[in-house]
């Protein structure tokens, strides 16, 4: 199903100065990496991103986003990746929770807070409680429990009270 | 590779370990389950994936350990708890360990599978306990062997050597990493009996706190799951079912889904009428085959179909009132006396004092995150899928009934679980994928999405529980009766009618022993709609009724329920209770009074919060939760959640913790908003609005978990704390705000009634 259409975009090697061509498809950042998708762009960016690019961390739990296994950052946005069609995304930045670490590996004090407090069930929900929480820390760095009770996602196994400890310790290390 | 008999040593008759020399100098040690004479381990499989060979440890020559984890991880943990387990008596250096799920172990046996990793199940409640009996002897084995090496090098005695995580520590005080002696060992030939297996006073372990293993792979988005998994050339296969199990269909008109960019076919999928797909009868469906899910979702969306409607008509309205009406018919006889001890006709009519109460709860879909999906390659002369479940060698038989593929044809891969709770125990979506790539002649990605997954589910049966309990002039419980009616999760699954009560109540459930004349009946009831094993059943519903009830006997004698509790079970004693089953009631008081002291119970009569309090036991575990609650209005807070648990000896404290931690709030979760309805046999709940798993803020902010020390066998503990958390809920409710709910889901009856 890998779309050859879709690929990495990488600088032109040759100095001659051509006329651009109009370019067709959209054009998006996807975790600081440029893509170029030229296929349908009503197709929703969770199933780009699952189905097209193999980023299989935002997942599907149903529709309309209920639950917020498919949130992602768009612009810094918390966003549900399900309700969004790529045409809308032309230009945007949009960060998944497997561009969440640094380059070299370290994990974000989110993702280290979610380890040590074993804030893991099945694991399936996490990592849309990751990006929620992330955006929850950018708006309020130190959320209230109330502020914290607003988070959308769901999770059966009940991670929630550890999801809590998780945020509170990123909030007191005061950086998110 | 040396001889079979070199390299072997038996531990049983069925059970072997085997030493083999991996790529690049690993030593690997297998534990292989045989039925006759075993059969060497083809070379072929001494690579980096050693799926032939067992549950297995490997020592790379870089000291990394990578070690098989043959029972399937849901979220219960038994990566990390399997993984330290053997980990443990090799003395490994834990940083440098990773769990590799092993998939189904099986091979051909006369045609005749034999399951070559012994026990694999997750989420029942047993991986832990059969990897205590039978795994830790390959991580002895394995490091008895790196022992020797290193005596062999250093030309010392091995038993002046010592192991300390992941090295050989000589006399004088060298280390030597298990990695540079891998290669040597892996051709020493291991003892002919078994390597003796650490005292406790050795763990180190076991009984240490330890996070997820594979917490790093699931907070950065890489850890796969079957819906993760993809073949180069696999359609996606997106399914509408028949609202009706017995429908079919009536018209059907693909022009505008096969217009859609990217739909490659469109396939109903008829079962035979009556035969069931995995276990559960399935209904028929029309799938639609794309290329990507996308296309295959707006194929979906353009089928013009209509379904003919099946004979079945029922609701779930009308199945409670038949549940009512039996339990409230004096001359009904019940399916099943589940319990009879000494005579409850007799001791009643000497009562001073008669409670009666009936609890009714609803319907229970199992809502797991990750929705069912299957991917399947079947060829003709082999099969490869990747499944999500909780019974790796339940999934092949449904293949190998599907495909007439011999027992070495059949691979299936288990990835991580996006949570089981029972659902993945049948395999009607296995079945579905198979027939759907057997139909297109190609690999295919079946994934149900969240409609069909709540729809189409098989379900926890709504039941009626009526009590009736006497009391003599000393408010003791002189007599007790329940009466049950519910449809079984067991019809229709092969089980003899006299065992379908097995689903549904526990023979041995409190307040069993502790009250001289009890009786326990069950009534079967009939139902169309498709049923199966659920989480914490069937001490669930029990639990919330039973413990329901003692508090309300408790009101009525006008006495703190805790005193009534510690008065019915009495001095700490053990109670045979039949079946080789025995109840500790000092564990049972222990736990009690640990969630008491607690959460400040002597507060109980003065605070204006409500607290609650139940306990319950489940095959030799205890467990106790005790609940505050608030009400501001008519919003009900959970202020806080206190469990205590006694599971025996604990491998993992953390896991543990996560697994009671959770438990609790599933359960509570489940008690205050989840119900099934149902209406001409048609689920009416289709998405997470309208099956609303609690939010952050329904639910307590932190959860208090209490851990019982012991040196018992180790038991499971992935279903333990659902029983008693309603009950004590439900307790702490009517404590707040005088209101007793006898019907769940709770929010829904105590709006209702305040």
């Amino acid at each position: 199903m890998a779309n050859a259409q879709d690929q990495i975009l990488t600088p032109q090697s040759s100095n001659t100065v051509v006329p651009e061509k109009v370019r067709e498809g959209v054009d998006l950042e996807i975790n600081g990496r440029s893509y170029r998708h030229t296929g349908d762009d009503q197709m929703p960016l969770l199933w780009y991103l699952r189905d097209v690019l193999r980023l299989t961390g935002t997942k599907y739990s149903g529709e309309h986003g209920d639950g917020g296994y498919d949130l992602v950052l768009v612009d810094g946005k918390l966003a549900s990746a399900i309700n969004l069609p790529l045409t809308k995304l032309a230009g945007k930045s949009v960060t998944t929770v497997e561009g969440l670490a640094a380059a070299d590996g370290k994990l974000h004090p989110l993702q280290q807070a979610f380890v040590d407090e074993d804030a893991i069930g099945c694991g399936y929900c996490t990592p849309g409680w990751l990006m929620a929480s992330l955006d929850l820390l950018n708006r309020h760095p130190q959320p209230s429990d109330n502020e914290i009770d607003q988070l959308p996602n769901l999770c059966r196994c009940g991670c929630q009270t550890r999801v809590r400890k998780a945020i509170k310790r990123v909030a007191k290390g005061g950086h998110a | 590779m040396s001889g079979h008999s070199d390299n072997t040593v038996q531990l049983s008759r069925r059970r072997f370990l085997q030493v083999l020399a991996g790529a690049a100098g690993a030593l690997v040690v297998g534990i292989r389950f045989a039925e006759a004479a075993d059969l060497p381990v083809p070379p072929a499989l001494l690579g980096d994936t050693l799926y032939g060979l067992g549950a297995y440890v490997r020592i790379d020559a870089d000291g990394n350990v990578v070690i098989g984890v043959r029972d399937p991880d849901t979220g219960t943990g038994t990566s990390t708890s399997l993984s330290r387990i053997i980990a443990d008596e090799l003395d490994a250096d834990w940083t440098r360990v990773s769990a590799v799920p092993l998939g189904l172990g099986v091979e051909d046996d006369n045609g005749k599978p034999h399951w070559t990793y012994g026990h694999q199940a997750g989420g029942l409640g047993g991986a832990i306990p059969a990897a205590w009996a039978d795994l830790r002897e390959a991580g002895a084995l394995a490091r008895w062997l790196l022992l020797q090496a290193a005596a062999r090098r250093l030309g010392v005695p091995a038993d002046r050597l010592r192991c300390e995580e992941g090295s050989v520590i000589s006399p004088d005080g060298r280390r030597f990493g298990y990695g540079t002696l891998a290669e040597a060992a892996a051709k020493i030939a291991p003892p002919n009996a078994p390597v003796p297996l650490k005292t406790p006073d050795h763990y180190t372990l076991i009984g240490q706190p330890a996070g997820d293993i594979d917490a790093r792979a699931i907070v950065t988005g890489q850890a796969v799951y079957a819906l993760d998994s993809y073949l180069g050339d696999a359609l996606v296969a997106v399914l509408s079912h028949c609202p009706w199990t017995d429908g079919s269909v009536e018209s059907l008109d693909t022009t505008e889904t096969m217009a859609v960019k990217g739909v490659v076919k469109v396939v109903p999928l008829k079962p035979e009428a009556g035969v069931p797909l995995g276990q559960t009868v399935r209904a028929p469906a029309v799938a639609v085959l794309a290329e990507n899910t996308w296309a295959a979702l707006q194929g979906r969306a353009k089928l013009k179909l209509a379904w003919k409607a099946g004979a079945q008509s029922e609701s779930s309205a009308w199945f409670e009132q038949q549940a009512t009406d039996l339990i409230n018919d004096k001359n009904a006889a019940p399916t099943t006396r589940v319990r009879n001890d000494g005579d409850v006709d007799t001791a009643a009519k000497k009562a001073a004092h008669r409670i009666e109460a009936t609890y009714a709860q609803p319907w229970l879909a199992h809502a797991t995150p990750e929705p069912m999906n299957c991917l399947a390659r079947i060829d003709k002369d082999g099969a490869m899928l990747v499944v999500p479940t909780q019974a790796p060698q339940q999934a092949w038989k449904v293949v190998q009934r599907l495909t007439g593929l011999t027992p070495g044809q059949i691979e299936i891969r288990v990835p991580r679980v996006g949570g089981g709770y029972g659902r993945r125990l049948d395999h009607d979506y296995v079945a579905e994928a198979v027939l759907l790539a057997k139909a297109v002649e190609k690999p295919v990605k079946l994934m149900w999405t969240r409609d069909e997954d709540l729809t189409q589910d098989y379900y926890r049966s709504a039941s009626v529980h009526k009590f009736s309990a006497t009391l003599d002039g000393k408010r003791q419980i002189i007599s007790w009766n329940q009466r049950m009616a519910s449809a079984s999760a067991l019809t229709q699954r092969g089980v003899p009618d006299d065992r379908l009560w097995t689903s549904e109540v526990d023979a041995h459930q409190l307040p069993a022993g502790l009250v001289a004349n009890l009786r326990n009946d069950w009534y079967a009831l009939p139902s169309v709609m498709p049923r199966g094993p659920a989480r914490g059943m069937p001490h669930l519903s029990n639990a919330f009724a039973v413990e329901s009830f003692v508090d309300e006997i408790a009101h009525s004698l006008k006495e703190d329920p805790l005193v009534t509790r510690l008065r019915l079970i009495g001095e700490p004693r053990m109670i045979p209770l039949g079946d080789g089953r025995t109840l500790d009631t000092g564990r049972l008081i222990n736990v009690l009074k640990l969630v008491a002291d607690r959460i400040e119970w002597k507060n109980w009569l003065r605070t204006v919060n409500g607290l609650g309090i139940a306990c319950w036991h489940i095959n030799g575990t205890y467990v106790a939760h005790a609940i505050e609650a608030s009400l501001q209005g008519d919003r009900l807070n959970i202020e806080r959640a206190v469990c205590a648990v006694d599971v025996g000896r604990v491998i993992n404290p953390t896991g543990l913790e996560g697994q009671i931690a959770g438990a609790t709030l599933d359960a509570l979760s489940t008690a205050l908003n989840l119900s099934v309805s149902y209406k001409d046999s048609q689920v009416q709940q289709h998405n997470w609005k309208d099956y609303p798993l609690a939010s952050m803020a329904q639910l307590p902010d932190t959860t208090e978990v209490i851990m019982v020390p012991g040196d018992r066998d180790p038991s499971g503990a992935s279903f333990l704390a659902m029983p008693t958390a309603a009950p004590a809920l439900a307790n702490a409710v009517f404590r707040v705000s005088a209101v007793r709910v006898r019907r769940l889901p709770l929010l829904k009856e105590m709006l209702r009634m305040l």
